[in-house]
């Protein structure tokens, strides 16, 4: 409890800082195009129960759809990838040759592909923290102690007891930490790909503001942008805690 | 019955850069029930013929028999405890020694049983749903070991399990170590580097040679045991004869420049 206290305490300190911070930029800019904190949140307040609140659903909707699907296929491909030689020698080049392609300039492809809905958004982020994934969890597995291995194996462990007892547990907290990164980049790219084509979303909505000089609402925007980044980062946080517990206790 | 026999056993093993012979021709045989203790200059192939008795590395060539057939893979009642303990961070202490008789499909009524019976042997029973980072080093082996009394293990291989304690806790485990040898009278096999923890549990104490490893010497010690044996000139002068049949195959090159040795070195 205390260290929720503290947790959250933390919170509103940083957020003090950052709208004095911002206040102070927007007194120094003195444009219409930088409101201050007080008129943002009231611009967020009012719309956010009113025009705002489906974009944020649709857009929340693709981002975990995103993450979801990225994940559930690169852990167990990373996994058997970082765990066997063999795929290994054939998977790591491929890796290598793709991991560093700006995936996001496929963007024109998935759109000619899948309309301008939410399928190829979610195939784009997805695409994204895919490869994030992938790359991680590769690693991670690789990286298990031959000792952890050996002893379970010598309690006449098969393979798939070996990867349920050792390389899952092993691999997650790295996967976490790659996926508390990838959101992120997943907000970075839902926005984009939200305001290139589309009628929904965040991003379409922000720079449908832009396009009406309501800088204003494009800031109540921006904030509920920020907002889904944060609120994605502390449910993986706590999911992190739940799952990982043994990785935050020492002696 | 866990009595081990190994005939003409030769492993070899990739290294980084060429091909290593771990063993070479290897004969040993253990009775079933014996404590045996196995010393040897360092990387003499001592952890590869524990590997090879627990089933996790196929010998090369030669026969290699644990109760009477030969090992193809882990065993049922065969239990490994390794130097870094083999302990799995991510479980809390009943689940890790439970881990076994998970991977053997016991039911968990009968499991929860045998691990808290085992957990309390070695003095763990209130530690049951601590994870190994909140143990000190002592009590992580007590674990180890506690893992392999749920498994019932009838063979026990252990390599150098007490060489990262410190020398009270050390002490301390080679007793509970003997306690629970006299108690159950398992085959123990025990891969170590100190001359008096050899002697201290080991019946029967078998020299291998430098690298590829073969049975240079055995030394016989049937007062291991005996209640104060630690304390008597007995133990003194066995340690003091293995020491001088260890210098005699290099193992204590660096320590004793006395020893008969070929050539110098620093290592």
């Amino acid at each position: 409890m205390r260290h929720l206290r503290n947790r959250l305490l933390g919170y509103v300190g940083a957020t003090v800082l950052l709208l004095a911070g911002w206040q102070l930029l927007a007194w120094l800019v003195g444009s219409q195009a930088l409101p201050g904190p007080v008129p943002a949140m009231e611009a967020f307040g009012r719309t956010f129960s009113g025009d705002l609140l489906p974009e944020v659903l649709v857009s929340g909707w693709r981002v975990v759809v995103s993450m979801l699907l990225g994940s559930v296929l690169a852990v167990p491909l990373g996994l058997v990838i970082g765990r066997s030689p063999r795929v290994d020698a054939v998977a790591a080049p491929l890796i290598f040759l793709t991991y560093p392609v700006p995936k996001i300039v496929f963007l024109p492809v998935l759109l000619v592909l899948f309309g301008i809905g939410s399928l190829p958004k979610i195939a784009l982020i997805t695409l994204i923290v895919f490869f994030q994934i992938l790359v991680t969890a590769r690693d991670a597995a690789r990286a298990i102690p031959a000792g952890s291995v050996l002893s379970v194996r010598s309690l006449g462990a098969d393979r798939a007891q070996v990867f349920r007892h050792v390389v899952v547990p092993a691999a997650l907290p790295d996967v976490f930490t790659a996926l508390r990164i990838s959101t992120g980049t997943a907000i970075a790219v839902l926005f984009f790909s939200e305001s290139i084509a589309g009628t929904d979303g965040i991003g379409f909505y922000i720079i449908d503001a832009w396009g009406r000089i309501a800088y204003n609402d494009m800031f109540a925007g921006i904030i509920a942008m920020a907002v889904l980044g944060v609120v994605l980062y502390e449910l993986l946080e706590l999911a992190e805690a739940r799952v990982c517990r043994w990785a935050r206790v020492s002696r | 019955m866990a009595d081990v026999c190994a005939h003409g056993l030769s492993i070899a093993y990739e290294g980084v850069d060429r091909r290593v012979d771990a063993l070479d021709g290897l004969a040993l045989s253990v009775a079933d029930g014996e404590p045996v203790a196995i010393i040897g200059p360092s990387g003499c192939g001592k952890s590869t013929l524990l590997l090879a008795i627990a089933g996790l590395v196929a010998p090369d060539s030669g026969e290699l028999l644990v109760g009477g057939t030969p090992v193809t893979g882990p065993r049922l009642h065969t239990a490994l405890i390794l130097q870094d303990f083999g302990l799995l961070p991510w479980k809390t202490v009943a689940h890790n020694a439970g881990l076994g008789l998970e991977i053997r499909h016991v039911a968990a009524a009968e499991r929860s049983a045998r691990v808290a019976e085992a957990l309390d042997r070695v003095g763990l029973a209130e530690f049951a749903n601590a994870y190994p980072a909140e143990l000190s080093g002592g009590m992580r082996q007590r674990l180890a070991l506690a893992r392999a009394l749920a498994l019932d293990a009838h063979l026990l291989l252990m390599d150098e399990p007490l060489s990262a304690l410190d020398a009270l806790t050390r002490e301390d485990l080679q007793g509970l170590l003997l306690d629970i040898w006299r108690q159950r009278g398992h085959t123990s096999i025990l891969v170590t580097h100190s001359i008096e923890e050899a002697i201290f549990l080991g019946r029967r104490v078998v020299v291998l040679t430098p690298r590829p490893g073969r049975v240079a010497a055995i030394v016989e010690n049937p007062e291991m045991g005996d209640p104060g044996f630690r304390d008597t000139p007995a133990f003194y002068e066995r340690c003091a004869e293995l020491r001088r049949l260890l210098a005699a195959e290099g193992a204590l090159e660096s320590v004793q420049s006395e020893a008969p040795h070929g050539e110098a070195s620093a290592s």
